[in-house]
């Protein structure tokens, strides 16, 4: 079996560019790869062979013409968020689980313009509800470095799809965490861009304030490729913004001296896994030794940024779920009226933890208790972002740890949701003021497990964050261990 | 007490405004669970918001307006493909005015 699914992005688009290798050959090398790993890591939930060789034979007939843009060919995996036209778009839960989508979502329209290709659905919590992908109704995605432990979530099968070389990169979702969390579990780049970066059209909506999209790959260089791709205006998503995209591998300088990275010491507490916060502090130190400079911040709201969020995401949430009612497309429980034949759709088709959200969100939003949770919460999190903005005027970019802890065992905390809850803490805040944020890898355990290393930017500075990602990645800090598979 | 920090009631109440069925164990797994979560979320209280405007979205603010012109072909087909029912293009829904 050829080992082309090893290739990033950088590297395969040149050796399809020099025809020394074909988008068929590398589709198949990462097929072979997805039905020898599949069983093991169950990253997918719909693995679509057929559509992905004729993207690659159309990929190829563009590539013989010379001069194809740089996702030609290159295979991707989904988060079954994403609207696929003519795919099965589950969002790991049953009541869609036979939704078929009848149009693209934007970024997919955009993708399957610069020829890239689809190879399948990536696993994922239940409409991005959950930090570890058990939460699908398709089972539990597991990690490529240790098939006992999650792969983090709620973009969990884009991240142990790209970890274990089942393709070359894929998009997830990020709401609190879900791209960043599961790229520090798997040992993989994910990026979370500012908020209104990327069109959210096509994507299915938990929390529309918070909801955005980005990109799992193998390197930051790679990152840096496909968000050009993803990123800007669209007319069918009011909230996306119009600024010009930069050429965001232009940016890639590897030169990180000056710049100042904000320490935020509350970032760095008891009860946080000892080797995380080792393996993250040296990479501070080595940033150092490549001529940046550390400052120490604070970010005084941050211990009620959990609280802030599972009030406003829980609420949007209401509201975005709201449309799951049986009538018009997925599940239908039939009754004889409709309040019924609403109330046991629902009650068969959403899990727990769905259900969890949703009531937590209709209670904050409810007669005589919307001031006390839901307004109170857009007010503290008016604090959250002003804690970001005054630290900005102090530092260039920020740095610190993805998640307390490296991946859990599954069924660890699965029965505890204030427990899955509280591993957010490091990542929510930055959904809450919109920046965007990057998990970098920067370690691995005593076990082998991988450790991030999060790089948030003020607003739209993804090139400084990603620059500075590249310099850390690029200076031979640590040297990548690839999943035992 | 978390215990008490939401009833029986409530979560029934809360139930019917999601159009959430829920069985027995369920209620009482989410009073226990949303007991617990909102006594953690009282920690909010903590801070003094009365001069603090609301946040309500970020990132490039604004409601952009367009030319109210149809731009897109329809297509029931497409659009129904995933009705649980219908017939000439209408989705059949149980009746609801008795």
């Amino acid at each position: 079996m050829s080992d082309l699914f090893r290739l990033t992005i950088a590297e395969a688009r040149d050796q399809l560019a020099r025809r020394e290798i074909s988008a068929v050959e590398l589709t198949r090398s990462c097929l072979d790869r997805i039905a020898d790993l599949e069983r093991r890591l169950n990253a997918f939930i719909t693995v679509c062979p057929r559509e992905a060789m004729e993207q690659a034979e159309a990929a190829d007939a563009r590539l013989a013409k010379g001069a194809a843009p740089a996702l030609c060919g290159i295979p991707l995996a989904i988060k079954d968020i994403y609207l696929t036209r003519g795919l099965r778009t589950t969002c790991a839960s049953k009541i869609l689980g036979n939704f078929v989508a009848p149009y693209d979502g934007t970024v997919i329209a955009k993708l399957r313009a610069a020829g890239a290709v689809f190879v399948g659905k990536a696993n994922m919590d239940e409409f991005a509800m959950g930090s570890s992908s058990e939460n699908s109704a398709f089972g539990p995605t597991r990690n490529p470095y240790d098939l006992r432990r999650v792969a983090g979530g709620s973009s969990g099968g884009s991240a142990a799809a790209v970890a274990a070389d089942e393709c070359i990169a894929s998009l997830g979702t990020d709401t609190g965490g879900s791209i960043r969390e599961p790229a520090s579990f798997c040992g993989v780049v994910g990026i979370k861009p500012t908020y209104s970066r990327v069109s959210r059209f096509g994507v299915i909506a938990f929390a529309s304030s918070l909801d955005q999209v980005g990109p799992f790959t193998k390197t930051v260089r790679d990152a840096a490729i496909l968000l050009r791709d993803l990123a800007g205006k669209d007319t069918h998503d009011s909230t996306c913004s119009a600024r010009p995209v930069p050429n965001y591998e232009a940016a890639l300088t590897g030169d990180i001296k000056g710049l100042r990275i904000g320490v935020p010491r509350e970032y760095f507490v008891s009860g946080m896994d000892r080797e995380v916060e080792d393996a993250v502090r040296a990479a501070l130190t080595h940033m150092k030794g490549l001529g940046a400079k550390l400052v120490e911040i604070s970010l005084p709201h941050s211990e009620y940024a959990i609280a802030t969020y599972y009030i406003l995401a829980t609420a949007e949430a209401s509201a975005n779920l709201a449309r799951y009612d049986g009538i018009r497309y997925g599940l239908r429980v039939e009754a004889d009226n409709n309040i019924d034949l609403y109330n046991r759709t629902r009650a068969r088709g959403f899990g727990a933890e769905v259900k969890r959200r949703i009531m937590l969100g209709t209670f904050a939003l409810s007669s005589g208790y919307y001031d006390a949770y839901y307004l109170k919460a857009q007010k503290v999190r008016t604090l959250i972002r002003q804690d970001f903005e005054k630290a900005f005027t102090q530092c260039d970019i920020i740095a610190t740890p993805v998640a307390p802890t490296t991946a859990f065992n599954l069924g660890e905390k699965i029965n505890d949701p204030l427990q899955m809850y509280l591993s957010d803490i490091f990542t929510i805040s930055v959904n809450m003021a919109g920046l965007p944020g990057m998990s970098v890898p920067c370690g691995y355990d005593s076990k082998g497990m991988p450790i991030g290393l999060q790089i948030i930017g003020a607003p739209f500075s993804e090139e400084t964050m990603l620059r500075a990602g590249d310099a850390y990645e690029g200076s031979g800090a640590i040297k990548r261990q690839r999943p035992p598979l | 007490m978390s215990e008490t920090r939401i009833n029986l009631e409530q979560v029934q109440h809360v139930a019917r405004l999601a159009r959430l069925e829920l069985t027995e164990d369920e209620e009482r797994h989410l009073q226990a669970d949303l007991s617990s979560i909102l006594t953690y979320i009282d920690k909010l209280n903590q801070l003094d918001t009365s001069a603090v405007e609301p946040t309500a979205q970020v990132g490039d603010v604004g409601t952009p307006m367009r030319e109210d012109e149809v731009t897109n072909r329809p297509d029931p087909d497409a659009m129904l493909q995933n009705a649980p029912a219908q017939r000439r293009h209408l989705v059949v829904v149980p009746k609801i005015i008795e």
